[in-house]
Protein backbone atom coordinates (compact mmCIF):
# COMPACT_ATOMS: atom_id res chain seq x y z
CA UNK A 1 0.00 0.00 0.00
CA UNK A 2 1.39 3.35 -0.93
CA UNK A 3 1.02 5.27 2.19
CA UNK A 4 2.57 2.37 4.22
CA UNK A 5 5.51 2.53 1.61
CA UNK A 6 5.86 6.22 1.87
CA UNK A 7 6.69 6.32 5.58
CA UNK A 8 10.15 7.39 5.80
CA UNK A 9 12.81 4.09 6.96
CA UNK A 10 9.92 1.60 6.33
CA UNK A 11 11.53 -1.71 5.96
CA UNK A 12 9.59 -4.56 4.01
CA UNK A 13 7.10 -6.81 5.39
CA UNK A 14 9.21 -9.84 6.05
CA UNK A 15 7.96 -12.57 3.67
CA UNK A 16 6.73 -14.42 6.27
CA UNK A 17 3.85 -12.38 7.18
CA UNK A 18 2.07 -12.74 3.71
CA UNK A 19 2.72 -16.24 4.51
CA UNK A 20 1.13 -16.45 7.38
CA UNK A 21 -1.78 -14.15 6.23
CA UNK A 22 -2.53 -17.25 3.83
CA UNK A 23 -2.47 -19.65 5.74
CA UNK A 24 -5.43 -17.97 8.32
CA UNK A 25 -7.43 -17.72 5.13
CA UNK A 26 -6.69 -21.45 4.55
CA UNK A 27 -4.05 -22.01 2.75
CA UNK A 28 -2.24 -24.85 3.76
CA UNK A 29 0.41 -24.93 1.51
CA UNK A 30 1.70 -21.68 2.63
CA UNK A 31 2.06 -23.95 6.01
CA UNK A 32 3.89 -26.02 3.88
CA UNK A 33 6.26 -23.21 3.24
CA UNK A 34 6.84 -22.38 6.45
CA UNK A 35 7.41 -25.56 7.76
CA UNK A 36 10.07 -26.60 5.61
CA UNK A 37 11.91 -22.99 5.90
CA UNK A 38 12.46 -23.39 9.88
CA UNK A 39 11.99 -27.10 10.35
CA UNK A 40 16.11 -27.55 10.57
CA UNK A 41 16.55 -24.63 13.11
CA UNK A 42 12.79 -25.63 15.58
CA UNK A 43 15.20 -29.54 15.53
CA UNK A 44 18.26 -27.76 16.13
CA UNK A 45 17.39 -25.45 19.01
CA UNK A 46 14.92 -28.78 20.41
CA UNK A 47 18.10 -31.28 20.15
CA UNK A 48 20.51 -28.40 22.27
CA UNK A 49 17.80 -27.82 25.03
CA UNK A 50 16.50 -31.59 25.05
CA UNK A 51 20.25 -33.61 24.08
CA UNK A 52 17.91 -36.06 23.07
CA UNK A 53 16.93 -36.96 19.32
CA UNK A 54 13.01 -38.54 20.01
CA UNK A 55 12.53 -36.00 22.34
CA UNK A 56 13.52 -33.51 19.40
CA UNK A 57 11.84 -35.12 17.12
CA UNK A 58 8.42 -35.05 18.93
CA UNK A 59 9.18 -31.36 20.00
CA UNK A 60 9.51 -30.10 16.66
CA UNK A 61 5.97 -31.65 15.26
CA UNK A 62 4.44 -30.53 18.64
CA UNK A 63 5.77 -27.55 17.79
CA UNK A 64 4.21 -26.93 14.17
CA UNK A 65 0.93 -28.79 14.99
CA UNK A 66 0.58 -25.53 18.18
CA UNK A 67 1.60 -23.11 16.34
CA UNK A 68 -0.35 -24.05 13.49
CA UNK A 69 -3.19 -24.54 15.72
CA UNK A 70 -2.80 -21.06 17.76
CA UNK A 71 -2.45 -18.91 14.34
CA UNK A 72 -5.12 -17.05 15.82
CA UNK A 73 -3.45 -15.82 18.62
CA UNK A 74 -0.13 -14.45 16.95
CA UNK A 75 0.28 -11.06 17.22
CA UNK A 76 2.76 -9.91 14.37
CA UNK A 77 4.18 -7.62 16.33
CA UNK A 78 7.07 -10.36 16.65
CA UNK A 79 9.03 -11.81 14.22
CA UNK A 80 6.82 -15.50 13.10
CA UNK A 81 10.20 -17.39 13.65
CA UNK A 82 10.70 -15.78 17.51
CA UNK A 83 7.14 -16.74 18.01
CA UNK A 84 8.04 -20.26 16.80
CA UNK A 85 10.98 -20.84 18.39
CA UNK A 86 9.17 -19.83 21.46
CA UNK A 87 6.60 -22.46 21.19
CA UNK A 88 9.85 -24.77 20.44
CA UNK A 89 11.92 -23.97 23.28
CA UNK A 90 8.35 -24.48 26.03
CA UNK A 91 8.00 -27.66 24.48
CA UNK A 92 11.91 -28.39 24.90
CA UNK A 93 11.40 -27.58 28.49
CA UNK A 94 8.63 -29.32 29.13
CA UNK A 95 10.49 -33.07 27.10
CA UNK A 96 13.38 -31.47 29.73
CA UNK A 97 11.79 -31.23 32.61
CA UNK A 98 9.89 -35.10 32.42
CA UNK A 99 12.90 -36.78 31.32
CA UNK A 100 14.84 -35.49 34.81
CA UNK A 101 12.52 -35.56 37.36
CA UNK A 102 13.44 -33.83 40.37
CA UNK A 103 15.94 -31.77 38.39
CA UNK A 104 16.08 -28.25 38.60
CA UNK A 105 15.76 -27.13 35.01
CA UNK A 106 14.90 -23.52 34.70
CA UNK A 107 16.00 -20.78 32.15
CA UNK A 108 14.97 -18.01 34.39
CA UNK A 109 16.78 -19.50 37.74
CA UNK A 110 19.93 -17.36 38.74
CA UNK A 111 22.85 -19.67 37.91
CA UNK A 112 25.28 -19.64 40.43
CA UNK A 113 28.55 -20.65 39.31
CA UNK A 114 31.79 -18.87 38.40
CA UNK A 115 33.02 -21.09 36.10
CA UNK A 116 34.43 -19.69 33.05
CA UNK A 117 33.70 -16.12 34.37
CA UNK A 118 37.38 -15.24 34.36
CA UNK A 119 39.61 -17.24 32.16
CA UNK A 120 41.99 -19.32 32.90
CA UNK A 121 43.24 -21.15 29.65
CA UNK A 122 45.57 -18.06 28.21
CA UNK A 123 47.47 -20.16 25.62
CA UNK A 124 46.46 -19.16 21.77
CA UNK A 125 45.02 -21.83 19.81
CA UNK A 126 46.42 -23.27 16.11
CA UNK A 127 45.60 -20.73 13.46
CA UNK A 128 42.39 -23.13 12.10
CA UNK A 129 42.28 -25.65 14.96
CA UNK A 130 39.46 -27.45 13.66
CA UNK A 131 41.29 -28.81 10.47
CA UNK A 132 43.13 -31.16 13.24
CA UNK A 133 40.42 -33.10 13.79
CA UNK A 134 38.20 -35.18 10.89
CA UNK A 135 34.47 -34.09 10.89
CA UNK A 136 32.65 -36.62 12.77
CA UNK A 137 35.10 -36.37 15.73
CA UNK A 138 35.13 -32.71 15.60
CA UNK A 139 31.34 -32.10 15.67
CA UNK A 140 31.52 -34.97 18.71
CA UNK A 141 33.77 -32.40 20.92
CA UNK A 142 31.81 -29.40 19.74
CA UNK A 143 28.56 -31.39 21.42
CA UNK A 144 30.78 -32.93 24.38
CA UNK A 145 31.51 -29.40 24.82
CA UNK A 146 28.23 -27.31 24.75
CA UNK A 147 26.49 -30.12 26.39
CA UNK A 148 28.13 -29.78 29.68
CA UNK A 149 26.47 -25.82 29.95
CA UNK A 150 24.20 -25.78 32.39
CA UNK A 151 20.49 -24.93 30.28
CA UNK A 152 19.94 -21.58 31.22
CA UNK A 153 23.52 -20.47 29.44
CA UNK A 154 23.24 -23.31 26.81
CA UNK A 155 19.86 -21.94 25.28
CA UNK A 156 20.89 -18.48 25.52
CA UNK A 157 24.05 -19.34 23.04
CA UNK A 158 22.43 -21.15 20.74
CA UNK A 159 19.62 -18.82 20.01
CA UNK A 160 21.72 -15.85 20.12
CA UNK A 161 25.08 -17.14 18.48
CA UNK A 162 24.13 -20.37 16.51
CA UNK A 163 20.66 -19.70 15.41
CA UNK A 164 21.45 -15.36 15.20
CA UNK A 165 18.25 -13.94 17.04
CA UNK A 166 18.80 -10.71 18.50
CA UNK A 167 19.33 -10.01 22.35
CA UNK A 168 16.29 -8.71 22.38
CA UNK A 169 14.40 -11.37 20.52
CA UNK A 170 16.71 -14.08 22.79
CA UNK A 171 15.45 -11.87 25.79
CA UNK A 172 11.94 -12.07 24.84
CA UNK A 173 11.95 -15.42 23.30
CA UNK A 174 12.99 -17.20 26.54
CA UNK A 175 11.01 -14.46 28.95
CA UNK A 176 14.62 -12.58 30.40
CA UNK A 177 15.50 -9.35 30.88
CA UNK A 178 17.96 -8.16 28.05
CA UNK A 179 21.02 -7.60 30.83
CA UNK A 180 20.05 -11.37 32.07
CA UNK A 181 20.60 -12.30 28.83
CA UNK A 182 24.06 -10.31 28.23
CA UNK A 183 25.74 -12.04 31.06
CA UNK A 184 24.41 -15.72 29.97
CA UNK A 185 25.99 -14.95 26.92
CA UNK A 186 29.12 -13.55 27.80
CA UNK A 187 29.50 -16.60 30.81
CA UNK A 188 28.66 -18.98 27.75
CA UNK A 189 30.77 -17.96 25.20
CA UNK A 190 34.10 -17.77 27.93
CA UNK A 191 33.33 -21.18 29.02
CA UNK A 192 32.86 -22.53 26.06
CA UNK A 193 36.22 -21.06 24.92
CA UNK A 194 37.36 -22.60 28.23
CA UNK A 195 36.72 -26.01 27.68
CA UNK A 196 37.56 -25.82 23.35
CA UNK A 197 40.87 -24.25 24.79
CA UNK A 198 42.31 -28.39 25.67
CA UNK A 199 41.61 -29.10 22.00
CA UNK A 200 42.38 -26.43 20.10
CA UNK A 201 45.93 -25.47 21.69
CA UNK A 202 48.98 -25.26 19.17
CA UNK A 203 50.87 -28.91 18.98
CA UNK A 204 53.35 -27.05 21.85
CA UNK A 205 50.39 -26.59 24.27
CA UNK A 206 49.22 -30.04 23.28
CA UNK A 207 52.13 -31.77 24.46
CA UNK A 208 52.59 -30.08 27.58
CA UNK A 209 48.96 -31.43 28.64
CA UNK A 210 49.85 -34.67 27.87
CA UNK A 211 46.77 -34.66 25.16
CA UNK A 212 49.11 -35.86 22.07
CA UNK A 213 52.22 -37.73 22.87
CA UNK B 1 42.07 -0.45 31.18
CA UNK B 2 42.50 -3.18 33.38
CA UNK B 3 42.22 -6.88 32.14
CA UNK B 4 38.50 -6.97 34.71
CA UNK B 5 37.35 -4.10 32.46
CA UNK B 6 38.28 -5.48 29.41
CA UNK B 7 36.51 -8.62 29.99
CA UNK B 8 33.40 -6.70 30.74
CA UNK B 9 33.36 -5.43 27.34
CA UNK B 10 34.39 -8.05 25.25
CA UNK B 11 30.75 -9.04 24.40
CA UNK B 12 30.09 -5.63 23.02
CA UNK B 13 33.62 -5.97 21.21
CA UNK B 14 32.74 -8.69 19.69
CA UNK B 15 29.30 -7.75 18.54
CA UNK B 16 30.08 -4.49 17.49
CA UNK B 17 28.58 -2.22 19.89
CA UNK B 18 30.84 -0.11 21.53
CA UNK B 19 31.48 3.19 20.62
CA UNK B 20 34.31 4.53 18.73
CA UNK B 21 35.95 6.25 21.86
CA UNK B 22 36.09 3.03 23.73
CA UNK B 23 36.99 1.11 20.88
CA UNK B 24 40.44 2.69 20.70
CA UNK B 25 40.69 2.41 24.08
CA UNK B 26 40.04 -1.68 23.96
CA UNK B 27 42.73 -1.48 20.87
CA UNK B 28 45.46 0.22 23.61
CA UNK B 29 44.68 -2.46 25.90
CA UNK B 30 44.98 -5.39 22.95
CA UNK B 31 48.46 -3.89 21.92
CA UNK B 32 49.77 -4.12 25.27
CA UNK B 33 47.95 -7.20 26.75
CA UNK B 34 48.99 -10.50 25.13
CA UNK B 35 46.46 -12.90 27.65
CA UNK B 36 43.24 -10.24 26.57
CA UNK B 37 44.04 -10.66 22.91
CA UNK B 38 44.02 -14.42 23.17
CA UNK B 39 40.97 -14.21 25.22
CA UNK B 40 39.39 -12.29 21.84
CA UNK B 41 41.03 -14.35 19.44
CA UNK B 42 39.68 -17.73 20.61
CA UNK B 43 36.32 -16.52 21.76
CA UNK B 44 35.36 -15.27 18.48
CA UNK B 45 36.84 -18.27 16.89
CA UNK B 46 34.64 -20.50 19.40
CA UNK B 47 31.46 -18.93 18.16
CA UNK B 48 32.26 -19.37 14.88
CA UNK B 49 32.75 -22.73 15.33
CA UNK B 50 29.67 -23.60 16.63
CA UNK B 51 28.24 -20.67 14.17
CA UNK B 52 29.78 -23.02 11.08
CA UNK B 53 29.25 -26.37 12.40
CA UNK B 54 26.62 -28.57 11.86
CA UNK B 55 26.50 -30.43 15.12
CA UNK B 56 22.78 -32.09 14.94
CA UNK B 57 22.01 -32.79 11.96
CA UNK B 58 18.99 -33.90 10.50
CA UNK B 59 19.36 -36.56 7.90
CA UNK B 60 16.81 -35.93 4.81
CA UNK B 61 14.80 -39.26 5.22
CA UNK B 62 14.15 -38.01 8.60
CA UNK B 63 13.14 -34.77 7.64
CA UNK B 64 10.96 -35.85 5.32
CA UNK B 65 9.40 -38.24 7.46
CA UNK B 66 8.66 -35.84 9.98
CA UNK B 67 7.81 -32.85 7.44
CA UNK B 68 5.06 -35.66 5.73
CA UNK B 69 3.75 -36.16 9.37
CA UNK B 70 3.11 -32.58 10.07
CA UNK B 71 1.38 -31.53 7.29
CA UNK B 72 -0.25 -34.40 7.22
CA UNK B 73 -2.06 -33.77 10.62
CA UNK B 74 -2.49 -29.94 9.69
CA UNK B 75 -4.57 -30.96 6.86
CA UNK B 76 -6.28 -32.80 8.99
CA UNK B 77 -7.19 -29.60 11.47
CA UNK B 78 -5.05 -30.80 13.51
ZN1 LIG C 1 44.34 -7.70 29.51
Amino acid sequence: MPTIQSIAGQLEPHPDVALVARVRDGDVSAYDTLVRKYERQLFRIAQHITQNREDAEDVMQDAFLKAYEKLEQFQGNSKFYTWLVRIAVNESLMRLRKRRTGRMVSIDEDIETDEGSVPRDLADWAPDPEQNYGQAELAEILRKTIQGLPPGFRIVFVLRDVEGLSTEETAETLGLSVPAVKSRLLRARLQLRERLSRYFHKKKGLMETGIVK
Amino acid sequence: MTCKDFLALLDDLIDDEVSPNMRTELQTHLGRCGHCEVVLNTTRKTIEIYRSHEIYDLPTDLRERLHAAIMSRCKKGC
